[in-house]
């Protein structure tokens, strides 16, 4: 495990910021690591839940917003129902990752790849259109040969459907997206 | 039943998940359950937008509250725990005046979103029950060992769904009990099979989905019923990559819980889109054909 001296970047104002985004009171993690045992994500962690939670409450900013963790987390929602104290350890990771964004931290970038990717699904279709998804998220990651043995089977069932379906909820929807990125709404 | 409900049936209920839209529907007729489609439906955002702002999301959800709400529907049911978790995460979060004020914006709208959201299996279970389920079964699903795979959404967060308890739901397990069938213990009911990563973090979703699949063979199970259409398309529709991944071949069948309440209801299998899955269903319909004929039913 590494040795990190904390005085030195400890960060008060990030743990509050952490606090009040989260509507959580981080003090309140007492290392116990239940968040940690429950988790099926933490084979290909970087950092345990319960170490992210330590980086949070020393200030521990860089730390805390550079990890992979927060891209890898499944949000099954178990370490939240774990913990002992009531700590919703999933919102705490998932608000981390808000701000590891706006930070311009990208450790993972083909999470983030997928999550653009299907988001622009629904911005241009209203609903998702699963193959524009998967060739969006191809041409972002340059994963072109990705789940490709998937194609001829959901073609035999006929599940691929080949363009989107239209919904005139669709401009609704562009226009939620579009108010969103001018920074209504934040 | 009394009144409709508003359905919303979400978007991989469209594609990749079409059977379970379609036994949904065609489950619901049978049993005098009336579903009317939320009017111009949008997809909630489910987790690529909760994953990126709360407002946006929780404004993509509510467009869909609010559009179910202009029908006059006090009762809204979708089959997807995704879906119902992206819903019900906006109404929760909506309660905060500052909060609903940011989606407003983002919505164009007043977000007026007090409508009662559940999931399917749970208004089945809530405004029918076991009993008169079981008395619409035409058919028992005599002979079938069902594992229940509920995933990690149905009853987490725990607040938020409140449905059954969050390490053991028995929901599935009860219902197929009472349909006839045998319940295997199942130790994974659950445990995450790694949901959306699957196309960005493929070897932690074939090693978790392994897992669920191996569990449930060691059950004795000869099906595995899920509630997800996430959950299906990585245990069914990765099947063979699961086998690559961790050498051990299945040909477990996993079929949606209303495929195999359509069948106890006397649906033709065409209805509730048997027909649509990577891993072949027939050896559940060859079982249950043997009980009827035995039987002298279906």
């Amino acid at each position: 495990m590494p040795v990190m001296e904390l005085s030195a970047s400890q960060d008060r104002a990030f743990f509050e910021a952490v606090c009040a985004k989260s509507g959580q009171d981080l003090l309140r993690c007492y290392q116990c690591g239940n968040c940690t045992a429950g988790c099926p994500m933490q084979p290909y962690y970087d950092l345990a839940a319960h170490q992210v939670m330590r980086l949070v409450q020393t200030g521990q900013r860089k730390a805390a917003l550079t990890c992979s963790s927060l891209w890898l987390c499944a949000g099954c929602g178990q370490c939240s129902a774990r913990c002992p104290n009531q700590l919703d350890v999933a919102l705490i990771l998932e608000t981390l990752r808000h701000m590891a964004r706006r930070a311009g931290y990208n450790p993972q970038p083909r999470v983030a790849q997928f999550s653009r990717a299907f988001l622009k699904s629904v911005h241009s279709h209203g609903r998702v259109f699963e193959l524009g998804l998967l060739l969006r998220y191809k041409l972002a990651s340059g994963r072109l040969l990705d789940d490709a043995d998937l194609a001829p089977r959901l073609l035999k069932v006929g599940k691929l459907h080949l363009t989107p379906t239209s919904t005139p909820g669709q401009a609704e929807v562009a226009a939620i997206f579009r108010r969103y990125e001018q920074g209504a709404g934040s | 039943m009394s009144a409709a409900l508003a359905y919303y049936p979400g978007c991989s209920q469209t594609a990749s998940a079409r059977e379970y839209d379609l036994s949904t529907r065609a489950c619901c007729q049978t049993l005098g359950v009336e579903l009317n489609d939320v009017p111009d439906w949008t997809c909630c955002g489910s987790t690529p937008a909760h994953a990126t702002d709360h407002a946006l999301a929780a404004a993509l959800a509510a467009r869909n509250l609010a559009q179910a709400m202009d029908t006059g529907a006090s009762n809204l049911a979708t089959p997807c725990p995704s879906c119902l978790l992206a819903l019900r995460t906006a109404q929760s979060r909506c309660e905060n005046e500052g909060f609903k004020g940011r989606v407003e914006v983002l919505l164009g709208r007043p977000a007026t979103l007090s409508i009662r959201t559940r999931s399917i299996l749970q208004v089945l279970m809530e405004d029918l029950g076991l009993e008169a389920l079981a008395e619409k079964a035409v058919r028992p699903l005599k002979g079938l060992r069902v594992a229940s795979y509920y995933g990690c959404l149905m009853t987490r967060p725990v607040g938020l769904m409140a449905f059954e308890d969050p390490d053991n739901p028995t929901a599935m397990d009860r219902l197929f009990l009472a349909l006839g069938a045998e319940a295997a213990p199942f130790a994974l009911k659950t445990e995450c099979c790694g949901a959306a990563l699957g196309v960005p973090r493929k070897e932690a979703v074939l090693e978790l989905s392994g897992r669920i699949l191996a569990a449930a063979e060691e059950s004795g199970a000869n099906v595995l019923a899920v509630a997800c259409p996430l959950c299906q398309m990585n245990l069914d529709l990765r099947r063979e990559q699961i086998e690559g991944y961790t050498g051990q071949r299945s040909t477990l069948p996993v079929l949606y819980f209303t495929q195999l309440l359509g069948l106890a209801l006397g649906l033709p299998e065409e209805a509730l889109g048997l027909g649509l899955h990577n891993v072949g269903t027939r050896p559940v319909l060859d079982i249950l054909r043997r009980t009827w004929a035995s039987e002298d039913v279906g």
